[in-house]
Order: C-alpha cells, then structure tokens, then sequence
C-alpha cells in the first residue's frame, strides 16, 4: 500500500550498530541474585508499596499500589522473599536514590493465580483501570502510564493512532525483534488500544531499515484481519521520536505546548502494545521486558529480563570485554551511563551497552561556536541550538524560552553534527533545569509573600482590636472614677465633672500602654538572664578571667565606636 | 566518568571544517599561479606564517591552549583570503601588515575563533586599502614576463616597482576610462580589447573567478556551506548590473564582466559565507548577501575604489545581528502562528 509520507526537517544517520544484537532470537535471562524493583519507574505519582521486609511474595502480586490516577501499579517479578523496602540508587544520570522493593528470588518462580480477562465484556473505563492495577506504562522510554493516554479528545476527532517501531536510536534491537517474534500479540495489543480510542485509521509506523519486522507485522495484521496500515518510514534519527514519527506519517506537528490528542492522534510503542495484549489475554502484569545487550560485548543478544535484574548481572550475559569502563542504559544518542552495575532494569530500560574507549572514542576537547548553523540544520525541532548555547550560557534564560528551548526533546543530533564539539545538549538541560528551579524558588517566594502580608494583616487586625479593647477598660475605669468622684463631691459643679472624665480616661491608656512596655522589658530582661549564654557554661577560671579583660576592655572601647563610627569605606563613596 | 550523550559523533571538527576550506581554494590557487604568476605562492606562505605567528602569540597572552587551537586552521584560511585578494606583488610588508591587523585586531581582541562581528580578511582589506591606496592598487598585467626570482625581489623591496609591471585591474580600467571617457566610450569598445579583458570579463582573472566557483560548488555539495548566501550574492548583483546594462549598455558592463571580475566569486563563496560574521539563518543569509551584492556593486561601479567587495561585506556584518534577530524561522509545530 502507497502512501504519502512527509518529512520532518533535520535529523542525523549516526551509524545504526544494529545487526551485531540481531543474529540470534530473543532468549529468557536467568533468574539473578536478587531483584531491586524501584517503585516508581513510570511518570506520575509514586506507588505506594504494600509489601514489606520478610513478607512472601508470588510472581505478578501487587508490591507498589498506583498513588493516583497517572501513576501505574508495580507487581513482584518473580516469587521469593522481600529483604527490605529501602533507599537505592536509581538508573538515571542524577544517581540519586529512590525507594525499592528488593526481593530475593525462591527459584521457583511461581505465579499468583491470573488468568485471562473476558474482554469482550469489560468496558472502556474497566480496560483501562485493568492497565494502571497491570503496570502498563510506555516502553518506548517515556515511561508514561499508558491508560493515562488512552482517553480521546472530546472535542477533538481521533484521526489517527500511530504505533510506533520505528526503533531510531543505534544499537537498541528489541523491538524490532519483538515485532519479528510476536507480531501477533503486538496486533492484537494495537486492537486494544483502537477499541479504546476509536482512531479512524491506525498507521504502524517501521524505519525501512527493518524489513522483517515490517514483513511479520504485516502478516500479523493480514491474519487477523485488521485494517491496520504498516508503513516502512525512511532510517532517519529520530524518526522514531513520537513527533517526528506523527510528522513522517500524518503531516501533523505536535508543539511542546499542546498534547497529540488535541491534533487528533495518538502514538504508543510496539511493546507497550505488546505488555497491554498481555495483562488482557493472559492477566499478567509487567513483570519482564526486552532488552538489548550490545555495545562492547562478546555476545550481544536481546533478552527478556525481569525488572529489577541488577544492570552488571544481566551484562554479564552478554559477556562484556575487559576494557569495558561503564554501562549505558538507552541508546548513544540519548542514553546516559548508569551510577554504577547495580543499578536495576526498570521497565524504561530498553538497551544496556557496555561503554569503552573502544566503542565510543572520548571526546575531542570543546572548541569555541563558529556559528556554522550545522545543529540548526539537524535540529528536528527547527530550533536555533547555537543561539540557544548563547544564551544558556550567559544563563540568560528569560531568551533560552523566547527562542523555545522547551521545545528541545534533547534527541541530540546538534550535539552529533557540532564540529566545535560542544555538549549542546547538557547546555539546554541545565537552561531547562534552572529555568525549573527558579520557578520553584519563585512560587515558594511568592508564598512566603503572601503568608507574611497575611500575618502583617493578622498583627495589625489583633493591635487594632487590643487596643480597642484596652479602650474600652479604660473608659469603664474612667467612668467609675468618675462616678466614685461624683458620689465624694456630690456637692461639686456639673462642669467640672464633665470636663475631668475624658482626660483622666486618656490618661488611663496611656498609663496601661506604659505599664505593659514595662511589663515587656521586665520579661526581656528576665529571659536574657534566665537563659546564659550557652559557651560560658563550662569555663574553667583561666578562660572566666580572659573573658572579665576583654569585657573591661570592651567596656573601655564602648563609647568610642559611637563618634566615630562612619567605616572610611563609605566615605569614600 | 561524566560523559553526556551523546555518546556517538560525526566525524567533524573545525579543523576539518577549515581544511575543506582550503582545499575548496586549491584550483583557485591553481588557475592563480597558471594565468597570473607564481608570486602568489609566495604571497601565501608569508601570509600563512604571519598569522600562525600572530595567532600562538594571541593565544599565549590570553592563556589559551596552543594545542587546540593553533591546528584549527581559522588563521590559515584567514591568510589564504587576505593573500587572494591583495594584489599578488605587493610588498611582504603590506601582507604582513594585513594578516596582523586581521588577526590582532579582527580576531583576538574581539575574543578570538568565533567572536569577531567582522570578517578579518576584509578588515585588512579595507584597513590597508584605507592606508595605501596606490599600493593596493597595482595589480600586474596578466602574461607578466618575470621571473619567479623577479617576483620575488619585488615583494621582498629588492627590485624596484616598475610601474610597467603593474596596472589597474580590468574592473578598475574598465570604471576609469569610463569617467574619463565621458560619454565618448563605450563599453562594448572596451570590451573588445581582449588583452586587458580577456574572454568575457578579465584576461586570466575570469578563469581564476571560475575556479573560485567551482570550489564554492565544492563546498556547497560538502554542505559546508548553504545555497543562500552565494545565490543571494550573485543573484542580486546579476540583477542589479543587469538592470543598468539594458537601460544603458554602452555606459554599464554586462552582468558576466561584474560576476567574473574583481572579487565577486571569492566574496559570494568564500567571503560572505563566513558563518561567525555573517548571517545564521535561511532568511537571514539571503537578506545578508543580497545586501552585500547590492552594496558591492554600486562601491565598485560609483565609488572611488577598485572593487567594492570588503567593504560591502563589512557594511552588512553590522548589520547581520539585527537581521538575524529579525529573521528568526518559526519553529516545528508552530508554523501556522508565525
């Protein structure tokens, strides 16, 4: 089937380092040592874990319940015993920890009971609750909980629903073999998410440099009858980001400030597909996910891995040279290298390589921007990335958002092309995260304004009325006086009388507010001396006499600070 | 091991940029050293080894790595442009003068590699154009019979500048007898005298600007450079030269004699492109380089220097901050808006 396919500007075609992972088929990785599963491994609320230290867990038993609506449910990935619920460092370039459920597997693996859904019955909003409880989140990278994507518009018809298989990154292979293998169940998984959104065309998007993954999805699609379209899209990095890959096969172009729905058209990874057909037609959750070991590797080979396979373990498969120096989770153009081999597989984790010199060469040192344009050539988001390197690194960031660095999905193909060999990319996270950060500071800033306006409201509102109150005491007092007064002198003149009330009733309050400043110092003074300083507590005799001189002296030099106490320094201004 | 991705490059750097440069100018040089004499070479080396000289010693007094930034190149390209464009028997003097007036001043006082807001070759055009005028305007008669050796004695002082030796250009003649001529010339007439004017623009100079072209063809298949700035260029002096040629052909060359004279192929292809002083975007380079067409050609045909080439591009450096300001592309996803 023809069709016209667009184009998106830019793009780079890195060398795709594929076939190495692809001669041999998927293969199942070995239960490992332990399990570190990381709660929260998908965008959105952290789930919250209902397990804890020496609790026996089944394969597929709920371990972290979704905490909210975008959020999806963590499940053990297989049966053993949960050692603690604690702190571990995380497969992300911060390297700062998270809470994980660490489990030590039996070796039996042993399921909890499942079983298939009668999905025929169930309706939308069931499917879709059925995928946040089965931890169905994007496994394209993104790590979005999928049922969170999978309400249409409602003013917006569903056009299109894009699948995407695209795979741009070098090196990474899962997909493509999971479309080669399972063809079949990634169809029926894209007929869920058809039901669900009711797309009038599902367009399955492949880089032609995947042929076979094409041909068995279109044999799948064939086979089951489906209206699907599977369309080979030209190699092109990053054609399989979401946007351009919605660019290549619609002509729609998603900006950073409006959702694809709100164009009408959808896209979901193959896998996710695939995990979404699993959790209906067999009830199992996602506990395992494929992942591609290659890189500075004897073996490389694609495995289905359980999450929370610590990283060193699992490339120990895939028997890594001796002059590998770190491990890259993702691809080379928009991976990172991991903290360290312990770090676990989560379900984001679509490729480990192994890192050397070998492999990647180090980079040449960073040269001065010559303004060559070559980035804004490759940039698929048409963005200016040298400008954009100006103005991060004279951190003026209020230009960065005028010339759209939010628009930046960090693909990396400036940094790729950069004769001057500048990390452009690091440039705009850092914009990206201190543009963040003083948002932050700003909002909290802005609390704290309006907390203080409020209590200088509240003070003044109490002064006004304790003063009011103090009045009014005073005026009672001055009546009684006055009353007291009249009924002494019963004999005295009526003006008299009228005159002396009001005066002794100011008289009054001021002797009250007097009396309460005296009140006031009285107990200032009685604090200070109630409470020592906390350093003279234990000082032996030889110290009490060095501090007696210095306060004689200080007693001496006192005054004289005072007529002359103008510093020269601002004089001089 | 702090190693951002991306973890793959291409295979680039701008020593290789600025390789390709050179390289785009060899069949220049070529054509150069064939129709016009050997001098030229020697041009080149002094050139060349006053700006490394003045480059090391730039970057030795700001601190700045010698290793990584002597090799880049930018210098010699700089040398190669100022040697191209100045008269090839001017003395060692002038040449030198140039490259450290570009370097010193039009590079490194601006910041260095990728800061200066003016093209340094041009800068020492202009600067020493401004200076000595009469020097930088003897150009040899093409099929010079001297020596290598003889053109040597005259660039190092030690032969005396014969003024049989060196003439006007044929851009420069072509204007002057124009004016003097008054109404009495005729272009055509001109024209004809192949010794001076060759085949179709300048006896021997046309085929070095034709191989100037080729090299910029070069480097625009390399994508070293865009189509913008060399289309704009040629095209808005085609334009212009043509428009005053059909309303007067006897007063106003053709549009052929203005593209293949003087320094507009070195200027379209090698000049304006500059991307540090130039221009960044589509919008930007077109606007940029008709601009410097434009001023280009009405410098060389009614002002009173030779070619107007560096001082257009200069001109239109200034103004290429704003243009690009103003000429930002709209962006993926909000095309509609803009």
């Amino acid at each position: 089937m023809l069709m016209n396919l667009f184009k998106f500007k830019g793009g780079v075609k890195p060398p795709t380092n594929k076939t190495q992972s692809l001669t041999l088929p998927i293969a199942q990785a070995p239960l490992p040592s332990r399990l570190i599963v990381p709660l929260h491994q998908s965008i959105g609320g952290t789930p919250r874990p209902v397990v804890q230290a020496g609790d026996k867990v089944l394969k597929g038993q709920l371990i972290g319940k979704a905490d909210g609506w975008i959020s999806a449910a963590v499940h053990a990935p297989t049966s053993g015993s949960v050692l603690e619920v604690a702190m571990h460092v995380q497969p992300h370039p911060s390297g700062l920890d998270a809470l994980c459920v660490v489990i030590e597997p039996d070796g039996k693996d042993e399921w909890i009971a499942h079983g298939p859904l009668d999905y025929a019955a169930m309706t939308p909003e069931a499917v879709r609750e059925h995928l946040q409880q089965s931890g169905v989140v994007g496994l394209g990278g993104a790590a979005f909980p999928t049922h969170g994507k999978l309400t249409a518009s409602k003013t917006v018809p569903m056009d299109e629903l894009i699948i995407n298989g695209a795979e741009c990154e070098p090196f990474i292979t899962c997909d493509d073999l999971l479309m080669r293998e399972r063809a079949e169940e990634v169809v029926r998984g894209i007929g869920i998410f058809r039901d669900l959104l009711q797309p009038k065309k599902v367009l399955i998007g492949i880089e032609d440099n995947k042929p076979e993954a094409a041909a068995a999805m279109r044999a799948a699609v064939d086979a089951l009858n489906e209206p699907f379209l599977v369309i080979q899209v030209p190699t092109l990095y990053p054609a399989g980001g979401a946007k351009q890959l919605i660019r290549v096969l619609t002509g729609k172009e998603v900006p950073a400030a409006k959702r694809s729905t709100d164009l009408g058209v959808q896209c979901f990874n193959v896998a996710t597909a695939y995990t979404a057909w699993r959790t209906i037609a067999y009830g199992e959750p996602v506990v395992s996910r494929l992942v591609t070991l290659s890189g500075n590797v004897h073996a490389p080979r694609n495995y289905e891995v359980l999450i929370g396979t610590p990283m060193g373990e699992l490339l120990k498969l895939a028997m890594p040279h001796p002059d590998t120096d770190g491990i890259v989770m993702g691809g080379p153009m928009m991976g990172f290298l991991v903290p360290n081999d312990q770090v676990p597989v989560i379900k984001a984790t679509n490729c480990l390589i192994a890192h050397s010199a070998r492999v990647f060469p180090p980079k040449a040192p960073e040269m001065p921007c010559i303004r060559c344009g070559a980035c804004a050539e490759a940039c698929p988001h048409e963005l200016q990335p040298f400008e954009l390197y100006w103005f991060s690194r004279a951190k003026n960031f209020g230009k960065t958002q005028e010339y759209h660095i939010f628009d930046c999905i960090e693909c990396g193909c400036c940094s790729f092309v950069c004769p001057s060999r500048i990390p452009l990319v690091q440039y705009f996270r850092f914009a990206k995260s201190e543009i963040w950060a003083r948002e932050r500071e700003k909002n909290a800033a802005d609390g704290a304004k309006t907390r203080f306006e409020f209590k200088l409201l509240r003070d003044e509102r109490e002064k006004a009325e304790k003063a009011e109150k103090l009045a009014k005491v005073a005026a009672a007092q001055a009546a009684k006086k006055a009353a007291e007064a009249a009924a002494a002198a019963e004999s005295g003149t009526a003006a008299v009388e009228t005159d002396t009330a009001p005066v002794t009733a100011v008289d009054a309050e001021k002797e009250a507010k007097k009396a309460a400043i005296a009140a006031a110092v009285a107990r200032a003074k009685a604090q200070r001396e109630a409470a020592p300083a906390r350093n003279t507590a234990a000082v032996t005799i030889e110290q009490q006499h060095a501090i007696d001189d210095i306060e004689a002296r200080r007693a001496v030099l006192e005054p004289a600070p005072q007529t002359s106490a103008a510093p020269p320094a601002e004089k001089a201004e | 091991m702090f190693a951002p991705a991306p973890f793959l490059l291409k295979n680039t750097s701008v020593s290789l940029v600025m390789t390709q440069v050179c390289i785009a100018l060899i069949p220049a040089i070529t054509a150069y050293v064939w129709l016009v004499g050997p001098a030229i070479l020697v041009q080149l080396v002094i050139a060349t080894f006053t700006a490394l000289l003045a480059e090391a010693v730039m970057l030795r007094l700001q601190r700045k790595p010698l290793a990584l930034f002597l090799p880049d190149g930018s210098a010699i390209v700089t040398a190669w442009l100022i040697a191209l464009t100045f008269p090839p028997l001017a003395p060692w003097w002038l040449v030198v003068t140039g490259t450290l007036f570009a370097i010193v001043i039009g590079k490194h006082l601006y910041g260095g590699l990728g800061q200066n807001p003016f093209n340094p070759a041009m800068l020492a055009f202009a600067v020493c154009i401004v200076s000595f005028p009469a020097l930088m305007s003897q150009w040899p008669n093409v099929g010079l019979q001297a020596s290598l050796v003889e053109q040597i004695n005259i660039i190092l002082g030690f032969s005396p500048r014969v003024d049989a030796l060196t003439g006007a250009t044929p851009l420069d003649a072509m204007k002057t007898a124009l004016k003097l001529g008054d109404s009495g010339v005729d272009v055509a007439q001109l024209l004809a005298n192949q010794d001076i004017y060759g085949n179709f623009a300048g006896r021997g100079w046309e085929w070095v600007a034709t191989a100037y072209l080729l090299g910029g063809l070069w480097m625009w298949q390399r994508k070293l450079i865009t189509w913008h700035v060399p289309f704009a260029f040629i095209a808005s002096i085609t334009l212009l030269s043509g428009a005053l040629w059909l309303y007067n052909p006897a007063q106003f060359a053709n549009p052929l004699f203005h593209l293949f004279s003087g320094g507009t192929m070195i200027g379209a292809f090698f000049i304006a492109t500059d991307p540090v002083s130039g221009c960044t975007t589509p919008r930007g380079k077109l606007i940029f380089a008709a601009g410097a067409g434009l001023l280009t050609y009405i410098i060389r045909v009614f002002g009173g220097y030779p070619d107007g080439v560096a001082f257009a591009i200069l001109l239109m450096n200034l103004c290429a901050p704003v243009i690009d300001l103003l000429t930002q592309p709209p962006i993926f996803g909000m095309k509609d808006k803009a």
